[in-house]
């Protein structure tokens, strides 16, 4: 727990003095996206590296997030608090009826069950044009307020968003901790030591299904305010599945972990600009070859073991 | 030594200032994706033009860079990439994009940067209300069902069924055929639409052939205007379509086979130049680029170059003009008249930034395969 | 009630209906013999039109020997998939099976994107004749393929399984692979099998349908989760529960595209699906699957 702490104030000083060396606005752009993505995995490798259970449906719960901000500041005139709060409402609310149900199944039909709702939402974003504004989307989200202080330009959403992954990483790193997180990793070995110890192992697991909802849903909110914009193609399964990727990638149940995929994934499109289309074969090739050899993820290459809750 | 390093920072400065300076304008076009038949020639257009300046030493001895990043004809990514151009590299304007909805999506954008933007998508909310900093070359989408109700008019057809697409090019384009088509005497008996990424319209389709419409109006881009003749024909619906001035590219008859043969539609004299008589005030401007573009990339012009073509114009006119200011340019731009482009004959104003009317529009139909003038 | 369009779209269900049960049925063929659900499945089909446009309008090469080359081509691209990813690792769990049919399906597509780029890809159909008239309803010659091919692959799977040793072999695993292997029957050559058919179906789906529905790199995943419900609801595993099931889909979701919206017509199998995995997991026809699929 200390080297994660120390790593913690490591990093965090790091990226807070980014914006201060690097000022053209795309690049600080990008790194609110790294933030973004980096919530979002945070809560999926809770679930996937703990629980050990799979959703292929987070680009689902991502677009619950932005879309519900976005329509009740934009089309309601709601403040945009009161947005990411009824987002979270509705997601862990679609979360809940996803994983009563889908918990009792063996790990495939879990994913399947997650994929058949993230694809739900992607339709329903396409087709319900009169609310969501269909393919096309809509725009003109205004910006977030925080104490006054309007989020409108780069830098700023930056410290705001990096501010949130900080507290998120601190967050999920006391949940491992906890009795909860101890019992959750237990669950993951063999499921059968806990329930003959009467734990309940089911309770765990929809819990951990709906943690991952809530982070996914808070980072779509973030993404509708700092973008301005949304449309359906942001959302699609693709995503899901890089996420799951990135979350193998970078190693499974590693809080560190999430943070590496989720900037390889922002970073790779970057760095990849004249290979663009290679993209997903590179990924495609990446995900395969790191499942035959290294079923741990990259952090696995480093030794000893980090924000594991070990 | 603070000599010599003074010396190195002042040859850098010079260095810079001689060979780093460009005039740096920014595209962004569907050039892959759902509506490449749009973005793709429009590229092409625009490196040609770029390749022709730069030979001839550029803008009053400076180079210019076009810029073009794909948006794959997604409004999320056209967002990304007028962002881009703006933030990361500096342009002085934008040509694009090619599609009335991602257009839409970015007009908040170039509005708040204070960027001017001359799009080559057609619809008419695109500048109405004007916005300051947004133009566009492509003939205005009202305009384009004027014309064709005005042709349906003429032939006593009164009873319609339209078709569109849930983007925002046909979202726009159904707004107008449902609220023009009074004034022409025009029942419209059927109203169905269809996503862009459909491949079937039949649904649609039996529910128009219900209601028994002397004609069906088709209104998108994307492969919905090869899918809905393709489908008309395995329904046996034998009444004429018309379609918009989407249409614009050999490759949709191509794609919509032997159904598209008779389809109606409005479009720029690009496509027919060849039939215009030599003292049309176009023609040369339209021979000249159809000339130049066919030779150099072995395949036919279509509409859509010819608005990236006219947008290009545009904007380096304006920077030979008043050079490398983004006010300036935008000025310049709102205030040209006369301006002889492959779309029509322009003239801008503070109300107007699309400068062109009903007039830019021939009917054209096709026949055997090619385009051409539709008799009467 | 207007029949001539209800018997349209019943006969359109049927036709895209037929592509889910050529999915499903590979899901199955797979399944039972590896337990795994294969995600690359509708990477197949993908293949199956792509490749098929590559041979026949890039290169023309005449359509039956392009169909016939497009076929192998994708059984060994099924083959490479699983003898490449899936059988050099050791101890898979479900998890790391998961994510490796995942990681095909993603490289697939990445591969297809990298060579057929974005665009949506059109071939004409096998049998340029006008399409036939019954009942008021009209049928294309192409959904006749489709159904013919279907017709046929089932019989070839039926006698397969049913008469010939390789077959009952398969289902001898599918039952219990500790006892096949026990008998002497090659569990993993069997594996290498499954994938070969499942990949030759799945190319045949593509093949036919095409000309129908257009081929983008990206379709696979929608047409595999679709297929993937026709095989949950025929009852995972039961080779020709999906066929039926797939039938179902189709016409259901062509139903509702006619009657109430074509945009949430794909929505309709999938919420078919979820109500099937949440409330009976062994699908209609109800299997000894239900046990093994819920957790302790």
């Amino acid at each position: 727990m200390r080297k994660d702490l120390k790593g913690l104030v490591i990093f965090f000083s790091l990226i807070f003095l980014f914006p201060l060396l690097v000022r053209n606005p795309y690049y600080i752009g990008v790194l609110v996206f790294w933030g973004i993505y980096s919530i979002i995995t945070l809560g999926l490798t809770i679930l996937m590296g703990y629980a050990g259970q799979i959703s292929l449906g987070q680009a689902g719960f991502f677009a619950v997030g932005a879309y519900t901000s976005g329509i009740l500041t934009t089309r309601f005139g709601l403040p945009p608090w009161l947005g990411i709060l009824a987002g979270l409402g509705l997601s862990l609310l679609l979360s809940l009826f996803l994983a009563l149900p889908s918990l009792k199944l063996k790990g495939h039909y879990l994913a399947m069950a997650t994929l058949g709702f993230g694809e739900i939402v992607h339709v329903v974003l396409n087709a319900w044009v009169g609310v969501t504004g269909g393919p096309s989307g809509f725009g003109e989200i205004p910006a977030l307020s925080f104490l006054g202080w309007k989020l409108d330009s780069e830098i700023r959403f930056f410290y705001f968003t990096w501010g949130w992954v900080f507290l998120f990483f601190l967050f999920s790193l006391s949940l491992l901790k906890s009795p909860y997180g101890r019992a959750l990793r237990s669950l993951h070995a063999e499921e059968r030591i806990p329930l003959s110890l009467g734990v309940n192992v089911y309770f765990y697991k929809v819990f951990a299904f709906l943690w991952a909802a809530f982070y996914a849903s808070f980072a779509g909110s973030l993404y509708a305010h700092f973008m301005t914009f949304l449309s359906p193609s942001s959302f699609t399964l693709i995503l899901s599945i890089l996420l799951v990727l990135m979350i193998v990638v970078g190693g499974l149940g590693n809080l560190w972990g999430a943070l590496l995929g989720a900037g390889i994934l922002t970073f790779l499109p970057e760095i990849l600009r004249t290979f663009e289309d290679f993209e997903m074969l590179i990924y495609g090739i990446f995900l395969i070859l790191i499942m035959i050899f290294l079923p741990r993820g990259l952090v696995s290459l480093r030794r000893g073991k980090v924000a594991t809750g070990d | 030594m603070v000599k010599r390093l003074l010396l190195l920072v002042m040859f850098s400065l010079v260095g810079c200032l001689i060979f780093g300076a460009e005039y740096r304008i920014g595209a962004v076009f569907a050039v892959t994706g759902p509506a490449s038949w749009l973005g793709d020639p429009e590229k092409k257009t625009v490196e040609m033009l770029e390749e022709e300046i730069n030979a001839q030493g550029g803008i009053n001895g400076i180079p210019i860079r076009v810029i073009v990043e794909d948006t794959k004809g997604d409004e999320t990514q056209t967002v990304n990439a007028v962002r881009k151009l703006i933030t990361r590299d500096r342009v002085l304007a934008i040509i694009g994009p090619s599609r009335s909805g991602t257009t839409l999506a970015v007009i908040p954008i170039v509005e708040k940067y204070k960027v001017p933007l001359v799009s080559c998508a057609a619809a008419e909310a695109i500048v109405k209300p004007v916005k300051k900093w947004v133009f566009k070359t492509p003939q205005t989408d009202r305009f384009a069902v004027e014309r064709i109700y005005q042709y349906m008019k003429k032939k006593g057809i009164k009873r319609i069924g339209i078709i569109t697409g849930t983007t925002g090019f046909g979202a726009q384009g159904r707004k107008h055929l449902l609220a023009l088509a009074p004034k022409y005497g025009i029942e419209v008996v059927a109203d169905e639409t269809y996503a862009p990424q459909d491949t079937d319209m039949t649904p649609q389709l039996l529910r128009i052939k219900a209601k028994n419409p002397q004609a069906i109006v088709n209104w998108s881009i994307v492969p919905g205007q090869a899918i809905v003749p393709r489908n008309m024909k395995e329904l046996g619906m034998n009444i004429p379509l018309f379609q918009s001035h989407g249409f614009g590219n050999i490759k949709y008859v191509k794609a919509a086979g032997e159904a598209a043969e008779g389809i109606i539609f409005p479009a720029g004299r690009l496509l027919v130049a060849d039939l215009l008589p030599d003292t049309h005030p176009q023609k040369k401007v339209l021979m000249e680029y159809k000339r130049k573009y066919e030779s150099r990339y072995q395949e036919p012009v279509s509409t859509f170059g010819g608005h990236a073509y006219d947008a290009f114009w545009l904007i380096v006119n304006a920077l030979k003009a008043v050079g490398p200011n983004r006010a300036k340019i935008r000025d310049y731009i709102e205030n040209t008249k006369n301006f002889v482009g492959t779309g029509g004959i322009f003239n801008f104003s503070p109300e107007d930034h699309n400068g062109l009317d009903i007039e830019a529009f021939e009917m054209l139909t096709v026949k055997n395969g090619k385009f051409t003038l539709l008799g009467d | 009630m207007d029949w001539q369009n209800f018997l349209q779209l019943v006969l359109s269900g049927i036709t895209i209906g037929s592509i889910y049960a050529f999915i499903g049925i590979g899901f199955n063929i797979i399944y039972n013999t590896t337990s795994i659900i294969n995600f690359a499945q509708g990477e197949f089909v993908m293949l199956g039109g792509l490749i098929l446009y590559s041979f026949h309008q890039t290169l023309h090469i005449p359509l039956i020997p392009a169909i016939l080359l497009t076929l192998i081509l994708v059984t060994l691209i099924g083959i490479g998939m699983e003898r490449l990813t899936l059988h050099p690792v050791k101890n898979p769990t479900v998890l790391n099976m998961i994510i490796i049919t995942i990681g095909c399906s993603i490289f697939l597509k990445g591969v297809a994107l990298s060579i057929w780029g974005r665009e949506v890809y059109h071939l004409p159909f096998f049998f340029p004749r006008p399409p036939f008239q019954i009942g008021g309803a009209s049928i294309t010659t192409q959904s006749l393929v489709v159904w013919i091919a279907l017709i046929l692959s089932s019989a070839f799977l039926y006698f397969f399984y049913r008469f010939t040793l390789l077959g009952k072999a398969m289902r001898a695993c599918s039952v219990n692979p500790v006892a096949a292997r026990l008998m002497g029957i090659k569990v993993k050559s069997l594996v290498t099998l499954s994938f070969a058919l499942a990949a030759f179906l799945g190319g045949l789906a593509g093949v036919t349908i095409t000309p129908i529905s257009l081929m983008d790199y990206q379709r696979g995943s929608l047409l595999a989760l679709k297929g993937f419900a026709a095989a949950v609801l025929g009852g995972l595993g039961k080779e020709f529960g999906a066929i039926l099931a797939g039938m179902a889909l189709g016409i259901t979701e062509s139903l509702v595209a006619g009657y109430i919206s074509s945009g949430y017509k794909d929505a309709v199998s999938l919420l078919i699906l979820l109500f099937i995995l949440f409330v009976r997991p062994g699908g209609i026809m109800g299997s000894k699957e239900e046990i093994s699929l819920r957790e302790l």
